[in-house]
């Protein structure tokens, strides 16, 4: 073999070593320092009293962010379980493929489209439209919107992977159609339903364009009415805050940020360990 | 054992469907709800709103109001939304400049270069900072990236690139354009390394075999074999970032400068995006008694959906293999559903 080449062919392979690696690491990079910063200065700001009390103008505490973000989350979660577990059942075991392929075609537009437009709709929808002004019900209805189609396709991908076997054996024993959906496929693929489930509140809990114009912000504790009342949340003061000229106010989307990602972080981790744990 | 009869049988089907076409459901209700609620915007603007400059709502407090194609609006209102759509492409493509490479170089780093341990870890990594909220991406990009390139990075392209008009200076702040690419960028990069990632480890084993057994390089092999068999694969991964990119809100809305009623003179002016101006504009458009500058933003947020689903519906059009959704649930390796 003719050397010269080979010694070109070498150093262009080392090159490709080389690119990949600074590509890996400007990767990395910004997402460390990321995390690094908003530990850093989340943490200088931590303090318990910041859990206890309500924010008051651009300082104070992040209670009311906190229960707002859980609240607000927990309720679309209400809404997006049943619709997306029991739609992921429907596309898995009772659709016919051509009906399975038009809802998959929705189920991913849906999921494409872009947040603000959702809280948008929210906002014409429910805000005005209905009336119920900036509130519990109409940010958790928008945030549904969010986690929906995430739930199902997590759920109706759970589902496929139950071994056919199973399902066989079901309907050999003389079980309907339905039972077999119920208490095979639902069961057998509940630890990738609770991943996808899990994800997703992940996801939600980091949302701030569709609660902006629907759930509001409010410095005091969320009340127990579901509508004419706006909601305080947490990606709320991490936008507005960071934007004063005050330090108080930079302390609070610090933290905020960090309270954030810790959540964020904790469902994300939890989601995938589950499925590790007892992946079928 | 009680058998559920036939009818319950049927009405479990039913509700398991309705729940199935919620999703379709509430695809349509929000584009038939914009397109009804943008009605009002697209009569009085016409044609006019996808290329004009200028976004006023008029002047609130003179009283006078002005008819146009039987719709009325304070006096000198008027409604394009070029501005936006400009800064949303231009925006995007700068990450996608940044993004691409990057991310196939990450792809390739894990599935053929680093050791699987350590290719695991790193995987891992980039997989959990996907979930980080895009307002933490806006607070970096107000706290680093806009600084970066306001002292240092602009400073640096004026010199070296400044000869090219749009690279020319002033830098200004940081806060506009680039920086809003360059966050951007930052946000796409694990969602395209992800899906890419899992499409280069599909290239079939003996494919590279084959290769090796030829005496290739690896670098023969990535180019030669690998990215041309992953290629329709990593162009839907590509466009699926590009989707996200123009209908990022947060993180651009705090870098960018929200600019209205001005095009970019250069890399570093502040620009608007659409999704990012919904945001901005709302609370003063709120103050308009004829409702038009509301009309307007849902008709901004129309065109928005249209470009995104657009960009989306071509996903499965430019690929045969990644899915928007299943590509990003752990442990579905976005193979075909």
């Amino acid at each position: 073999m003719n050397g010269k080449t080979s010694a070109g062919r070498r150093m262009k392979n080392h090159l490709l070593t080389v690119l990949v690696v600074v590509a890996a690491l400007a990767c990395l990079v910004p997402l460390v320092d990321i995390v690094w910063i908003v530990a850093a200065k989340g943490l200088a700001a931590m303090s318990w009293s910041l859990l206890t009390t309500v924010t008051s103008g651009v300082a104070g505490g992040l209670a009311n962010a906190i229960s707002g973000t859980i609240l607000l989350v927990v309720l679309a979660l209400v809404f997006a379980a049943p619709l997306g577990i029991i739609g992921g059942l429907f596309l898995s075991e009772f659709a016919s493929t051509r009906v399975a392929w038009f809802l998959r075609q929705g189920i991913d537009i849906l999921n494409g489209v872009p947040s603000i437009v959702l809280g948008y709709f929210g906002y014409v929808t429910m805000v005005e439209w209905l009336g119920w002004g900036f509130s519990l019900l109409a940010g958790a209805i928008t945030l549904t919107m969010v986690m929906l189609p995430y739930i199902m396709r997590a759920a109706e991908i759970a589902m496929t992977r139950v071994p056919r076997g199973w399902r066989e054996a079901s309907l050999a024993l003389g079980a309907t159609h339905s039972t077999t959906a119920f208490r095979i496929v639902l069961r057998g693929a509940l630890p990738g339903t609770l991943t996808g489930l899990i994800i997703a509140v992940g996801r939600a809990m980091g949302e701030t364009a569709p609660l902006i114009y629907t759930a509001g912000w409010s410095n005091y504790m969320p009340t127990a009415s579901l509508t004419h009342s706006p909601v305080g949340y947490l990606t709320y003061v991490v936008w507005t805050f960071i934007e004063e000229p005050f330090a108080s106010a930079h302390a609070l989307a610090y933290a905020a940020a960090l309270i954030l990602m810790l959540m964020v972080l904790a469902f994300n981790v939890g989601g995938r360990l589950l499925l590790k744990r007892r992946a079928l | 054992m009680s058998r559920p009869t036939p009818w319950r049988e049927s009405l479990i089907r039913a509700t398991s469907g309705i729940c199935a076409a919620s999703a379709l459901f509430f695809l349509f209700a929000v584009l038939a709800v914009m397109f009804v609620f943008a009605w009002p915007s697209i009569i009085f603007n016409g044609w006019h709103f996808l290329w004009g400059v200028p976004w006023s709502i008029g002047n609130l407090y003179g009283g006078n109001f002005v008819v146009h194609n039987g719709i009325e609006a304070p006096q000198g209102a008027e409604y394009g939304m070029l501005v936006f759509l400009v800064g949303t492409v231009l925006t995007s493509l700068i990450a996608l400049v940044v993004a691409v490479p990057v991310s196939l170089g990450v792809a390739v780093f894990l599935t053929e270069v680093a050791p699987a341990r350590l290719a695991a870890a790193v995987g891992v990594l980039v997989e959990l900072l996907s979930g980080v909220p895009s307002v933490v991406f806006g607070l970096w990009g107000v706290e680093v990236v806009a600084p970066l390139v306001g002292h240092g990075l602009g400073i640096f392209l004026t010199r070296t690139l400044g000869f090219i008009p749009f690279f020319a200076g002033p830098v200004g702040t940081g806060v506009g354009l680039l920086s809003a690419g360059l966050v951007l960028a930052v946000m796409i990069i694990p969602i395209i390394a992800a899906i890419s990632r899992d499409i280069l480890a599909r290239v079939p084993r003996d494919m590279k075999e084959q290769g090796l057994a030829l005496g290739v390089t690896r670098w023969e092999l990535v180019r030669t074999i690998v990215l041309p068999y992953a290629r329709s694969g990593i162009i839907g991964a590509v466009v699926l970032g590009l989707g996200r990119a123009m209908g990022e809100t947060m993180a651009v809305l705090m870098v960018s400068g929200s600019a209205i009623n001005i095009l970019p003179h250069n890399v570093y002016s502040p620009v608007g995006t659409m999704a990012a101006n919904i945001v901005a504009l709302l609370d003063s458009a709120m103050t308009d008694s004829t409702g038009m500058a509301v009309h307007a933003l849902a008709e901004l947020a129309l065109a928005l959906f249209m470009i995104t689903l657009i960009v989306n519906l071509l996903v499965p059009v430019v690929t045969s293999g990644v899915n928007i959704i299943a590509g990003t649930v752990p442990g579905a390796g976005g193979e075909k559903h």
